[in-house]
């Protein structure tokens, strides 16, 4: 049904979402419980800066990542010496681009889901026995669980469609970067290849439809299961 | 033995408090709203953090500004029952009642989910309890936290009539069975009455009156507390003798002072408790030969309070070593020429006590 080129550029978006989202999840939970939950100087710029890359053009974003993390950077450099670790055109740097743009996405939905959890259902955890740390596993990350979920896939649809910031960073490498949408940028500028570009344009509806339909089926269990009606 | 002695600024609540309670039994904490009583035990609980002072449960020290000492609620061992439950929606109830155990004790278990009766709700989500069921739940998690000792604040508040009314049995149950000592914060007077040994009265921030529920009860102090029409007191009696043929019960309020009350199943020396209201007793300068009254007993006026309202007088007798109020109408009280030291006959139509005033209180000083 698919061609192999599609499967190849389907299957790689998915790999690069995935990793983007799932490394992002535990900084983004640590930085939304800070933001909600913190009192420290500077959390207004804090703040500002993780919303930053939501109003920021991609292609800034792409440009800093190639100056700052590109092997002949500082960060780059150190990252590839002490580990071996490179992400310039290599499906690692997409996967980071993307994670960069989608990351206010994943933080907000987090954040809010946090600051609606009930704190005196903590406080009564505590008045229990439990202890900090226990608190936050069995109460309050329980209740952030459709906020986790629903950041979560609305990262993933947002890493799907990233566009610009990867084409910047890693350019469009056929089997490494070449993303759907950036599949999608080489058929349009190819003369004569406008009914390709429309299968992959299908595709990508199909893609997103499926993930929206996924989370609304998620947040549909997750409620159920938090209300506990059996 | 708990011991408060704190200064907290709230809002607009400053709160000066010096309490000693009591190691057993259930000590009640009465005032208004906005009074600080749920201030109060959240300082006892460790959520909320007193501006100085201390606070001690028998040796150990839970809060003390100069030595900076302020252990966090999980580290203080002290159960708390929430006016609003707040058992956790993602859990159980089972998995709620077992959230604060340190060690499972089947047989603990199986005793509390008797006591409050939530066995058949194990499996139900806390969503689809009843307020009656939840704040049951709720007591059962807190005990199962194996306390030393068990704040309740105000568990009834929230609850409609019919609620309050079955899960009051409970609470009398667990008054009774329970070997913990307990802090009942409420602000009613019926509730206080059937449950309490011991009463602390909080009033803008400060302690005015502690002690004993009978001595407290009865003072001047806690008068302005009651309605006129509520004015009562409280008594220890014990039980004397039984009177089948008319189906009555002979107490006793000490030497050569019988009371007696409708037929109550005890044995003979039973301590009880009883409840004595103003607008029961009149007052009488000689004991009268030919009446319908059973009760008349010899008594000294201690104190002539007249009302605000101008046409009642609020008159404290002593009979033996207890104190009771009597009502009568400024216009009796002048007629008789009632004053301090007088010895008058007091003549009780009413005492109330009810069942499960006794089973509460059965077998306890």
């Amino acid at each position: 049904m698919l061609s192999e080129y599609e499967w190849q550029a389907l299957i790689l978006s998915l790999k690069i979402s995935s990793v983007a989202v799932l490394w992002s999840l535990p900084p983004g939970i640590l930085l939304a419980w800070l933001l909600a939950r913190g009192r420290f100087p500077g959390k207004a710029l804090l703040d500002s800066l993780i919303h930053l890359p939501l109003v920021l053009p991609p292609v800034v974003i792409g440009y800093l990542l190639l100056i700052g993390m590109g092997r002949q950077s500082m960060i780059g450099g150190w990252l590839y010496e002490s580990f071996g670790l490179s992400f310039s055109f290599s499906w690692r740097g997409a996967a980071l681009a993307s994670a960069v743009v989608a990351f206010p996405l994943l933080v907000r939905a987090i954040r809010l889901s946090l600051e609606a959890v009930d704190r005196r259902l903590e406080e009564a955890a505590h008045t229990l026995g439990a202890g900090r740390l226990r608190v936050f596993a069995t109460i309050t990350l329980p209740l952030t669980l459709p906020g986790i979920l629903a950041g979560t896939v609305l990262a993933f649809a947002r890493c799907l469609g990233e566009f610009g910031a990867t084409i910047t960073f890693v350019s469009n490498i056929p089997g490494e970067t070449r993303t759907l949408p950036l599949a999608m940028f080489s058929f349009i500028e190819t003369p004569g290849a406008e009914a390709e570009a429309a299968r992959l344009c299908v595709i990508a509806i199909v893609v997103s439809l499926a993930a929206l339909l996924f989370s609304e089926w998620l947040a549909r269990l997750t409620r159920r299961r938090l209300e506990g009606a059996c | 033995m708990l011991s408060i002695c704190i200064k907290k600024r709230q809002g607009d609540l400053d709160m000066e408090l010096d309490i000693q309670l009591p190691a057993q039994g259930i000590s009640a904490i009465f005032g208004r709203s906005g009074a600080g009583k749920t201030s109060l035990i959240n300082m006892i609980s460790g959520l909320v953090r007193p501006d100085q002072g201390q606070i001690a449960l028998g040796d150990e020290v839970l809060f003390d500004s100069r030595r900076n000492i302020h252990l966090r609620p999980e580290q203080r061992r002290i159960g708390y029952v929430f006016q609003d439950a707040r058992l956790f929606p993602h859990y159980s109830v089972e998995g709620n009642l077992r959230y604060g155990s340190r060690k499972t004790n089947p047989k603990q278990f199986a005793d509390v989910i008797e006591l409050l009766g939530i066995g058949p709700l194990l499996l139900r989500a806390p969503s689809t309890l009843s307020g009656g069921e939840r704040q049951r739940v709720a007591i059962g998690r807190a005990l199962l936290s194996q306390p030393r000792l068990l704040l309740m604040d105000e568990p009834l508040a929230s609850l409609d009539m019919p609620r309050k009314r079955e899960l009051m049995p409970y609470l009398e149950r667990l008054a009774a069975e329970v070997q913990l000592p307990i802090l009942y914060v409420s602000h009613s007077l019926d509730e206080v009455l059937r449950l309490a040994d011991h009463l602390v009265l909080l009033d803008k921030g400060r302690a005015p009156l502690q002690g004993p529920l009978e001595e407290v009860w009865g003072s001047a102090q806690m008068r302005p507390w009651f309605a006129a029409e509520d004015l009562s007191c409280v008594l220890n009696a014990r039980v004397l003798s039984q009177e089948p043929k008319w189906q009555m019960t002979q107490l006793s309020l000490g030497e050569d002072l019988p009371l007696w009350v409708r037929s109550i199943e005890m044995p003979a020396g039973q301590q009880v408790r009883l409840r004595i209201r103003a607008n029961d007793i009149s007052i009488v300068r000689t004991r009268a030969q030919h009446s319908s009254i059973r009760n008349v007993l010899p008594a000294r006026i201690e104190a002539l309070e007249p009302d605000e309202s101008g046409h009642q007088m609020a008159v404290q007798l002593c009979i033996g070593s207890h104190r009771l109020w009597a009502h009568i109408t400024l216009w009796a009280a002048s007629e008789l020429g009632l004053s301090v030291g007088d010895e008058v006959f007091a003549q009780i139509k009413g005492i109330s006590l009810n069942q499960t005033d006794w089973a509460a209180h059965g077998g306890r000083p």
